[in-house]
């Protein structure tokens, strides 16, 4: 291999390892190529995502749980790197659980989100991370903040992340209204997901939801064949 | 600085066919033949099963070309009952878990308890970060804590994942597919015992990069069990037959005997240098 790269002009692909015959993705970072979605009711948040991290083209984890814990009433949904949005998960677990601790109350939502967006923005050039923080406090209810790559800091009252969102913005801007109970929040959000898990292949396995509110976090999941189908065949 | 966003590329990737095509049909030209596939990668494996963790391992370590080493080990010890299969870079992967091992004994002496699989995991992957995946070592720790049986996976980059089973280096996707196929919650020693070595004997046989015995690590609440060459699928079998003939065995009709006469045209010597 060596005296055939030097014989033949380079193609700009990558001869340059002597390890060629190992499998790409046995040298690819690990990615949660993902879909996330969020979406705020009046009394809390219902958050929902894929389970597929790909290494390439090989699915390194088909039950990856993207919905981490940040404090007791916030979750984070993450994207991007699964690397970097692991460890920026756990720099701001450490933050808010000492901020809490501090304050001798619960931390709030919009508190968790400037975390998360401190470290995405300062660190922009190093990370790929894309975050939706989505939690219920007892001064403004159910949040969702969008953290996409980049850093940028919205609240918004529905959002979705990750490669396989794009597939689902419009089924999200038609059938998101203001004023959806709880269970239309979990139906709406199922049916997004399996929608877009169909059409990216960076996303799928099963659906997890949560749904976080005064009371509690309640958290399921619908394995690949109880999913929501549409016909398109 | 535009790495970051570019979006990720997903799904096969056909670039190195035309390369390949124009690669060897501008050798051939040249006089020169394409090269042979070789060798190089690991397969390594874990299970939880009812009473703990199972680990496993190929043993064949390469240089290139090149087995440098027949029978390496590739679980490594990390607390009396926590064990690190390591695959990557062989070097980070052997200095990774020395300096996991160093920390974990610190740590027992600074907490007078004893430690936790996902203590381990936690301070791998934060050194692993901190270095950006220039450590090249992907690792499967396996082991039994006051918690019970846990196995986590973590990338060079430093990522992590909690699983029942886990496979990686080169010879991953052979092994995954026997524990796809096969693996079930709270199996029996036995048969988990034999369902890692299916998984790893898949790697040695599928993976060009994986080959020679394979480790199996046994991790329990009573100790550790570390079957060092519990199987060896690539030893060279016994020959059954022998294709020597007894002298006699085909009978002579006739001999003819001709002998070649023959003239020393030229005779030359050469000393050589001998000290």
């Amino acid at each position: 291999m060596a005296a055939a790269a030097s014989m033949m002009p380079n193609f700009g692909q990558q001869i340059s390892s002597k390890n060629d015959l190992v499998p790409d993705w046995t040298r690819q970072e690990v990615s949660t190529g993902t879909t996330i979605m969020a979406v705020e009711y009046d009394g809390g948040v219902v958050i929902g995502a894929d389970s597929r991290t790909t290494t390439g083209a090989y699915i390194a984890n088909r039950v990856t749980d993207k919905l981490t814990p940040i404090h007791d009433r916030i979750f984070c949904c993450r994207s991007g790197s699964a690397a970097d949005t692991q460890a920026i998960a756990d720099v701001v677990a450490y933050q808010l659980g000492f901020h809490s601790i501090e304050l001798d109350e619960p931390p709030l939502v919009e508190t968790a989100a400037n975390l998360f967006r401190a470290s995405c923005y300062r660190y922009r050039e190093e990370l790929m991370a894309g975050i939706l923080v989505a939690g219920w406090d007892r001064r403004k209810g159910g949040q969702v903040y969008c953290v996409p790559i980049g850093g940028m800091l919205v609240r918004q009252p529905v959002s979705v992340g990750g490669s396989g969102s794009t597939y689902i913005y419009g089924f999200m801007d038609s059938n998101y209204k203001p004023g959806l109970s709880k269970d239309q929040c979990l139906e709406l959000t199922a049916a997004a997901l399996s929608l877009a898990m169909e059409r990216d292949g960076s996303s799928g396995g099963v659906v997890r939801l949560a749904s976080i509110s005064e009371e509690g976090v309640e958290r399921r999941v619908i394995l690949g064949n109880q999913l929501p189908k549409f016909s398109t065949h | 600085m535009m790495q970051s966003l570019e979006p990720q590329a997903g799904g096969f990737n056909f670039n190195n066919c035309s390369r390949n095509s124009v690669l060897e049909s501008g050798l051939s030209e040249l006089g020169f033949k394409p090269p042979t596939a070789r060798k190089t990668g690991t397969t390594i494996a874990g299970v939880v099963y009812k009473d703990g963790v199972i680990l496993g391992a190929d043993t064949r370590a390469t240089d290139d070309m090149v087995v440098a080493d027949k029978n390496c080990m590739k679980i490594h010890y990390i607390a009396p009952k926590i064990y690190c299969c390591g695959a990557g870079v062989a070097a980070d992967a052997e200095i990774t878990t020395q300096i996991m091992a160093s920390n974990v004994e610190l740590h027992m002496l600074n907490t007078g308890r004893p430690p936790l699989v996902a203590m381990v995991t936690r301070q791998l992957k934060q050194m692993l970060f901190r270095y950006q995946g220039h450590v090249g070592s992907s690792l499967i720790v396996g082991g039994v804590d006051v918690t019970g049986p846990h196995l986590y996976s973590v990338y060079p980059h430093g990522s992590y994942d909690k699983l029942p089973f886990l496979t990686m280096g080169s010879g991953a996707a052979a092994a995954v597919s026997v524990f796809e196929d096969r693996f079930k919650p709270k199996m029996e020693l036995e048969e988990a015992k034999q369902l890692v070595r299916d998984a790893i004997a898949a790697g040695i046989f599928c993976d060009l990069g994986s080959g020679s015995n394979v480790d199996l690590c046994v991790i329990t609440e009573g100790g550790v069990d570390f079957l060092r060459g519990y199987d060896k699928p690539t030893e060279k079998g016994q020959r059954g037959g022998q294709y020597r003939y007894k002298p006699g065995t085909t009978p002579v009709l006739t001999k003819t005997v001709t002998p070649l006469t023959l003239d020393v045209v030229d005779e030359s010597v050469q000393t050589m240098e001998s000290t």
